[in-house]
């Protein structure tokens, strides 16, 4: 006779493919973190050696074969700052009205699709739309300004979806109670939504810096140079940029030592990592700020 | 200012039968979409009392509370017919601006949701939003004072004005949420379900805060707790599927209910 409470057949059955399913799930996940450390791990062990201060701070020289990244690094700097002066208002803008004024209606609809769908465009697209509607129809010229509206455009989408999650993510108890003493809409967004959602709203924008320094086929048609011996002096100027200068050094030149685009694709993804890491701390400081 | 001055009167309010009217629907019928929540409602709310709204879940109490402070307007797709008068005044009228309604009439929600920023800030808050130009700092510590000690939470909180308003027990929060309210001078408070989220001990506390509040403003409250809305109400209104079915003197209508219906649900044959 067996105990009172033992597991019988069934339950047995249950549990072993209950540990099937759960390995499964795990090991899908640990191959989402494998390519991740590889690549990591890499970029790392032969890039490392090439990264000193003459690297990040001298011009490429002997046909980008010795020296620095210099001008690719700052010409990305400057792609990111211009293209944020964009992004930020319009995006972070354009998140406030949707989520916190639009009514339930098709044009609503129809812009929140538009926004999918702008998301779903290919780089290149992107990147055609740019040269016709900035280098061309605008008169920008292939320069900073082209390309960092172009990336600007294709961005959008991530600062407003994430400036709107974390809109809709402060209570709605907040706006009735504001509401309930007579406040409008914005000063209620600006008394209480805003503060509450800035965490969300500056860790979308610093995504979407990661995302804009990594770039490399909207900018090249637009303002980003194969090679200059100079520093651009204006936004109407063209510059080089990392993602540029990482695609030029592995296929285009010949004669680049190994390392050399290991070096750069490091300090690229070193930029990324950098400014996620920022975003992680500030949201994590902001949340522990925040209590509800 | 004192809570505890009005006894006599109100029992004159109660035995005169024309007392002053702080809150009057007339034919009210509203919709949300094509769902009708309210027909045909008849309800005066006299002024200086509690009246408690009881009535089964979706009974319409709550929407019905909600349109004295348009509230529900926010939601869109809602459509609102006949009169609700605050004051004397109609505030579906044209000309009616929200904000004057809402600094008349205040709102205590279900749980108490006080703005995640200081004590102090959240007494402030509406008191900046009908003020024009700068309040001086004392004038804004005495504020801030007589508010907190009318909803007797000044003891509990004088010394951490400046901390996070969540950070309070639910039952300093509802309190808090009352006493942010008051610093506008409302005529009437709205109060929906402003204890359900509490425990029973809160629950007294809130309640006995509500009585004492009772006099100096008009309190209209809805509940789904019969013994709250007997023991803490002058008189009581109950609705059924979005009809007023009876209103009248809380005692009366609780021991000799004017309609089968209240009698069913008071003894809580459903609810």
């Amino acid at each position: 006779m067996t105990a009172r409470f033992a597991a019988t057949e069934l339950n047995l059955s249950n549990y072993r493919t209950e540990r099937r399913y759960r390995l499964m799930l795990f090991s899908m996940t640990a191959m989402l973190v494998l390519p991740v450390l590889i690549i990591l791990g890499i970029l790392v062990l032969k890039g490392a050696p090439m990264i000193s201060w003459e690297f990040l701070f001298e011009f490429p020289r002997r046909g980008m074969t010795e020296g620095g990244i210099y001008p690719a690094l700052l010409g990305t700097i400057f792609i990111v700052v211009v293209d944020l002066i964009f992004a930020m208002p319009i995006g972070v803008a354009a998140a406030i009205y949707l989520s916190e004024y639009a009514p339930d209606n098709w044009l609503t609809r129809t812009i929140n699709l538009a926004i999918i769908n702008l998301a779903g465009v290919p780089s290149i697209v992107h990147a055609l739309f740019g040269v016709g509607a900035f280098v061309i129809f605008f008169g920008f010229g292939t320069s900073i300004l082209a390309a960092a509206l172009t990336v600007a455009i294709m961005t959008l989408p991530l600062v407003i979806v994430a400036t709107r999650e974390s809109l809709q993510a402060v209570p709605q108890a907040f706006r009735e109670a504001c509401w309930s003493m007579g406040a409008s809409r914005w000063q209620t967004i600006f008394a209480v939504v805003l503060p509450n959602a800035i965490s969300g709203i500056l860790t979308g924008l610093i995504l979407e810096v990661s995302r804009t320094a990594g770039e490399t086929a909207p900018i090249m048609f637009t303002g980003a140079a194969f090679f200059l011996p100079f520093l651009p002096e204006s936004v109407f100027e063209q510059t080089m940029a990392l993602s540029l200068h990482l695609y030029v050094v592995s296929t285009q030149v010949p004669e680049v030592p190994e390392a050399l685009p290991y070096g750069v694709a490091l300090v690229l993804i070193g930029i990324v990592l950098i400014m996620n890491a920022i975003s992680i701390v500030f949201r994590s400081y902001l949340r522990g700020k925040k209590k509800w | 200012m004192t809570p505890s001055n009005t006894e006599t009167g109100l029992d004159e309010m109660r035995t005169d039968g024309d007392p002053h009217i702080a809150v009057r629907t007339d034919k009210l019928n509203f919709w949300y979409g094509d769902f009708q929540a309210l027909f045909d409602v008849d309800f005066d709310v006299k002024a200086g009392i509690v009246t408690s709204l009881i009535g089964p879940s979706g009974c319409g109490k709550s929407t019905l509370l909600r349109c004295v402070n348009r509230i529900n307007e926010r939601i869109g797709n809602v459509r609102t017919e006949g009169k609700v008068e605050v004051l004397g005044h109609d505030i579906y009228a044209p000309e009616v601006d929200l904000t004057q309604v809402r600094s008349q009439v205040g709102m205590v929600f279900q749980r108490p949701n006080p703005l995640p920023i200081s004590i102090r800030k959240n007494i402030l808050f509406a008191h900046g939003l009908h003020t024009q130009g700068k309040t001086s700092k004392s004038d804004e510590e005495a504020i801030v004072e007589s508010a907190l000690r009318e909803v007797l939470l000044w003891d509990d909180v004088k010394d951490r004005l400046d901390r996070v308003a969540t950070d309070l027990s639910l039952e300093q929060q509802q309190k808090l949420c009352i006493a942010r309210l008051l610093p506008v001078k409302p005529a009437v408070l709205l109060m929906d379900e402003p204890c359900s989220a509490l425990d029973p001990k809160a629950t007294t506390a809130v309640e006995e805060l509500i009585w004492n509040l009772r006099g100096d403003y008009t309190i209209l409250i809805v509940t789904h707790n019969m013994a709250q809305a007997r023991r803490a109400s002058d008189e009581c209104a109950f609705m059924l599927l979005g009809k007023m079915v009876e209103h009248r003197r809380t005692e009366d209508l609780f021991l000799t209910p004017g309609s089968q219906q209240t009698a069913d649900y008071i003894e809580g044959r459903y609810g």
